[in-house]
């Protein structure tokens, strides 16, 4: 095995609470704190320790979206990704688009595996990796919580409903990476001096020959219906007595 | 006229509940005539329980021994080829829906709706974005064909007592060798599947132990409740990851859910806002859980779960 591909979102960092824009045309995003999205980032760090078990694997992060995406692949860099392409655009990327641009990159890149994140923590959409693995007509394993490789395989554990499943996968394959899988690293301040050396490439959608359109338009972004507080019991014997009340037990 | 196809689910025994909620959520449709597609080894008995749904107008059924496992490279290539006579097709958003419908979606080069809530119009969805967060309005083009995994959370299940056709269906599709089914691990309970259960008592960080989480289990089972877990639970290995509720593990919509020493991250939030009652037992009166549960707590749960065990007879 020589290449692992790593497919990177710039999302709405984990920790901050989103708001609706009282108009209802989206999600303020106006100086909110980015990062790459999590389950993107146990995908880098599996990719790595593989790369740090073996011998002579390159990973690439590769990334689509606003030129300050490069934020998120040098930080993909400083955790030890090899290096970086970032397909600029302004254009918010639906998933088959986003597809169509990776088996682009892929075609040219040859990857023997290609990692994303099981979902990004923005669009919820959970849909890139099967798409990306269908029209490049490979091996998908979704939702991931181990990945064994040997000779032009994997052997995947997948967190599904039921608890895990073992698929065994031919190579190349595309795998969706689940939390469970590992815990990333920390990126160092040295790492982070290394990683500005590091090449990143920046190509756009026009030069892969991606076009994109609209598939679903968005029509309005509300805030969720809110559940009310309910009431504060005392004791044990309040809270039997209420729900008996409320006719559940 | 609209013609939706569903991609049942079923473990070859017995077909999931998620199947008769995602023919709710078409029935949605004005004017849709429901098939239940069935993919399995030998899909005779699940294809009678589909059947019995109302609403369903056929069952078709696929059996060929490679479906014996739900593999989605060997399923959605078949999906696609039963797709063509059809404008809708709707799977689960469970791990096996939302595995299988993006690569039938991208066969098809069209776009999939996930996670969908509310039917507004045939081509016109309400969805969940940001953990629940924000709530947006889609539309997706008329002309093409329409894939969606179906919130079954949002749903009830359709009730039984229809009597739809069955037939068999062979298709000349060729499958790929390249993935292959290994095996499985779950763990074997006599309590009520977590996803349709109507009541679910769930454990938190505040549990401490694998050892300490086993209380709950009387609890539930006094209550006849399906067992859940946060995810800091789950991670912290006090419980397999099947019972995980939240973003990223189980959506469900119970008629109560008991969430005890969880202390309520939004993410966990997610996953239960659809329950009628939410009951929150926390040792913090401070802990978000509060904001959204009908019946609060504060308390010691190692003294609170043994009494209201108690307390139940």
């Amino acid at each position: 095995m020589q290449k692992i591909m790593v497919c990177i979102k710039r999302v709405v960092d984990y920790n901050v609470r989103i708001r609706v824009k009282p108009d209802g045309s989206g999600v303020m995003l106006d100086g909110v704190k980015m990062s790459v999205n999590p389950f993107d980032e146990i995908a880098l760090e599996e990719a790595l320790r593989i790369k740090e078990r073996g011998s002579n694997i390159e990973v690439v992060a590769v990334s689509i979206g606003v030129a300050d995406t490069q934020q998120q692949l040098r930080t993909a860099l400083a955790m030890g990704a090899d290096r970086a392409i970032l397909v600029q655009t302004d254009v918010a990327v639906e998933p088959l688009t986003a597809a169509q641009t990776f088996l682009a990159l892929a075609k040219k890149e040859n990857p023997d595996l290609i990692f994303l994140g099981k979902q990004a923590i923005d669009d919820d959409a959970n849909q890139t990796g099967q798409m990306l693995a269908a029209i490049w007509d490979r091996p998908q394993a979704t939702y991931a919580s181990k990945i064994e490789i040997s000779a032009g395989k994997a052997s995947v554990t997948r967190e599904v409903d039921a608890g895990l499943e073992t698929i065994e996968v031919d190579l190349p394959a595309v795998v969706t990476v689940d939390l469970r899988l590992n815990e990333p690293r920390y990126v160092k301040l040295p790492d982070i001096m290394k990683a500005k050396k590091k090449p990143l490439e920046v190509t756009s959608l026009d030069a892969l020959g991606i076009s994109t359109g609209v598939l679903l338009k968005t029509l309005k972004t509300e805030p969720p219906p809110q559940r009310q507080k309910g009431a504060m019991v005392k004791d044990v014997a309040e809270l039997v007595d209420v729900l008996k009340k409320k006719g559940l037990i | 006229m609209h013609k939706v196809l569903i991609i049942g689910e079923h473990d070859g025994k017995a077909l999931n509940p998620a199947t008769a909620k995602c023919v709710t959520c078409a029935t949605n449709i004005p004017d849709a005539e429901i098939t239940v597609a069935l993919l399995g080894a030998d899909t005779s008995s699940v294809a009678s329980q589909a059947a019995a749904i109302t609403g369903v107008k056929s069952v078709l059924r696929v059996d060929r021994p490679e479906n014996m496992h739900p593999l989605a490279a060997i399923f959605a290539p078949q999906a696609a080829a039963l797709a063509a006579d059809y404008t809708h097709v709707f799977g689960p958003s469970t791990s096996f829906g939302k595995d299988l419908m993006p690569r039938i979606a991208a066969l098809l080069g069209v776009t999939q709706v996930s996670d969908l809530m509310a039917v507004e119009a045939p081509y016109r969805f309400r969805r969940p974005i940001y953990a629940g967060n924000a709530i947006v309005t889609v539309e997706a083009d008329p002309t093409r064909k329409l894939i969606a995994t179906v919130r079954v959370a949002s749903f009830q299940a359709a009730p039984g007592g229809g009597q739809a056709t069955v037939d068999s269906k062979t298709l000349n599709v060729s499958l790929p060798s390249h993935t292959r089914y290994v095996g499985a691990k779950s763990g074997s309970t006599d309590r009520p599947d977590l996803q349709t259960a109507a009541r679910v008592v769930s454990g938190g960080r505040a549990l401490g132990s694998a050892e300490n989480f086993k209380l709950l289990f009387g609890l539930a089972d006094k209550l006849g409740a399906a067992v859940g877990a946060s995810r800091a639970a789950v991670d912290a290995g006090y419980a397999p990851n099947e019972m995980q509720v939240g973003q990223t593990g189980k959506i469900i919509s119970p008629e109560m859910y008991i969430a005890i020493g969880i202390s309520g991250a939004i993410q966990h939030l997610t996953g239960i806002k659809d329950a009628r009652t939410i009951v929150a037992i926390n040792k913090d009166g401070e802990a978000p859980i509060f904001e959204v549960a009908d019946v609060g707590l504060v308390g010691d749960l190692f003294q609170i779960v043994p009494e209201l065990e108690r307390l139940l007879g």
